[in-house]
């Protein structure tokens, strides 16, 4: 016989039938209420300024009040470029080891150290940039890049330690341990049927990596490339304290820039005048929307055939 | 009749727990083995040891000898890749490449060992010989995924005759195909005998009478008696491989 509609048992059905959709509309609400607070928020600067003028401008003078977002918006794609293209071989490198290669007492130790660098506070990573990252690339790394590759513009110019590659170097360092534990996962799913017929056609181990483990792992490793990619845009600390605070555009490297988090974080609390306030509210908004339109154009990627 | 493989005092064990005991066998040259048994008997343990697959899960190894063409396969002086060129192995469920095309999952061994052949023959000439030529020549680029379990298990096949192995390994091949599929590729490993030689793990008992010159009946880990297929059917010298033949266990 069944059971009538009001059995006991469907009241937990339906009490989560109310509340579930509850809670999925309060995070989209969130976000939205969000947005809107900024855009209210940056009204006064885009009445002055207009919007192009706003994302456009290179020139950022609070006394004068004459806005413009593009030095920053550089800075954060730049800095965030810089780590991913530092972290991603690192960090595919230690998955595979860590699933192909390493014993297990060793992968143990490893995806333990990996853990902790996750939960170091951003501070620590900028404190530790100041104190031995700058130093380091001022006396010996830039030096030497400039040398060896200086016929790239990326390389030229004098060594100053502070700026956008001491920035990438650190985003890289705290991306790394996201972008490789997504990677293991991704690399644990992987049949071991696939690993086990490339081996048997006479692959080696490393020749099995490229010719099934690669291509079957590309997509989760790029959308773990994505989630980093994320965490580094939005950095804010650690960049602010080693990238040098300068609202200048370059083409090297070398030199000292300013993201859209870090402005943000340190002229809030000193902005005086609707108008000033606004640029930076303006800001947030450019930085929601570098970050929507990098990772809507991933999932384009991730979507097309050429990737699966 | 000169033996491709001669196999003496083999032992395997994953981990604590002993997979083979004591296998003496020899493998005649472009004939059929078939290795049968009931389940967890060591069958697939027995081949994946002819081409050292065996020793790459967690845990696992073996001891003893395994000479093909009187060189021995476990000496350090031997890469098992190299080794694997030589013997090649279907697998139980096919396992096709599912990011690489038709094409080049046939290709896909000739590609990795750096032979210079020329690609579009093997292709033809592999496709042929597993019946899958007609049935793809139009759609060589597309996935191999979208091929059916038994077009894939067909193209697993023909991509480790693409590599021309002399030793064929099969490991229950048909086990997950239907009947029509078995029929092919039996009706295939009948035509490769005369250019390899084969070891197929089957729980069929028919197909072994079928397909197979010699059969060798595994339980527990023990070889429990080989010979003639024929012979090993009808007139066993066992009991306990009359009560298996037979269907009374197993």
């Amino acid at each position: 016989m069944l059971l009538p509609q009001t059995d006991r048992r469907h009241i937990g059905d339906r009490v989560f039938g109310i509340v579930l959709p509850v809670l999925g509309c309060a995070l989209l609400a969130v976000a939205l209420i969000i947005f809107f607070a900024c855009a209210k928020l940056a009204l006064p600067a885009i009445e002055k300024l207009g919007v192009l003028r706003l994302l456009t401008g290179s020139d950022w003078n609070p006394v004068e009040e004459s806005f413009g977002a593009l030095p920053f918006i550089y800075g954060t794609l730049v800095t965030s470029l810089v780590g991913i293209v530092l972290a991603l071989p690192i960090s595919v490198g230690l998955a595979l080891f860590l699933t192909e290669m390493a014993p297990r007492q060793v992968r143990v130790v490893v995806a333990m150290l990996v853990q902790i660098l996750a939960g170091i506070p951003s501070v620590v990573y900028g404190l530790w940039g100041l104190m031995v990252l700058v130093p380091l690339l001022r006396s010996t790394v830039e030096p030497a890049l400039g040398r060896w590759l200086g016929f790239l513009p990326l390389f030229r110019g004098p060594p100053i330690g502070l700026g956008y590659l001491a920035a990438g170097i650190i985003l890289a360092i705290m991306i790394l341990p996201t972008i490789a534990s997504v990677t293991v996962e991704v690399l644990r799913t992987m049949p071991q049927a696939l690993r086990e017929g490339a081996l048997a056609l006479g692959a080696t181990p490393w020749e099995a990596i490229r010719l099934v483990v690669l291509p079957y792992a590309r997509r989760g490793i790029f959308g773990a490339a994505i989630l980093g990619l994320g965490r580094a845009l939005g950095e804010t600390m650690a960049v602010t304290m080693v990238i040098g605070n300068q609202p200048e555009i370059h083409a090297s490297l070398f030199s000292p820039g300013y993201t859209l988090p870090s402005v943000i974080a340190n002229e809030f609390a000193e902005a005086t005048g609707a108008v000033h306030t606004g640029a930076l509210a303006a800001l947030a908004l450019a930085l929601f929307l570098v970050s929507l339109t990098l990772s809507g154009a991933a999932r384009v990627l991730i979507r097309s055939r050429r990737l699966r | 009749m000169t033996a491709k493989l001669q196999v003496s005092s083999l032992n395997a064990w994953f981990s604590t727990t002993q997979a083979l005991k004591n296998i003496n066998v020899e493998v005649a040259a472009n004939r059929v083995l078939a290795i049968i048994g009931p389940s967890g008997c060591g069958k697939s343990t027995f081949v994946r040891c002819l081409n050292r697959m065996h020793e790459l899960l967690p845990g696992a190894r073996s001891e003893g000898r395994v000479l093909l063409d009187g060189e021995d396969v476990y000496s350090k002086a031997l890469d098992p890749s190299t080794l694997r060129r030589r013997v090649g192995m279907v697998f139980q469920r096919a396992n096709v490449f599912p990011t690489l095309s038709i094409r080049d999952n046939v290709l896909s061994g000739l590609k990795l060992n750096r032979v210079k052949k020329n690609y579009q023959e093997v292709l033809e000439r592999t496709l042929r010989q597993t019946a899958l030529w007609d049935e793809v020549k139009d759609r060589l680029s597309s996935d191999a995924t979208q091929l059916s379990g038994g077009q894939q298990q067909r193209l697993c096949i023909a991509r480790a005759l693409a590599v021309e192995p002399e030793v064929l390994l099969m490991d229950e091949p048909a086990s997950a195909l239907d009947p029509i599929a078995t029929a092919k590729i039996e009706e295939l490993i009948d035509e490769l005998k005369s250019r390899y030689t084969i070891v197929i793990v089957t729980h069929n008992m028919q197909q072994a009478i079928r397909i197979s010159d010699f059969t060798a009946f595994f339980c527990m880990g023990e070889l429990i008696e080989q010979g003639a297929t024929k012979q090993l059917f009808t007139k066993p010298e066992k009991q306990q491989t009359e009560d298996y033949v037979t269907g009374k266990f197993g």
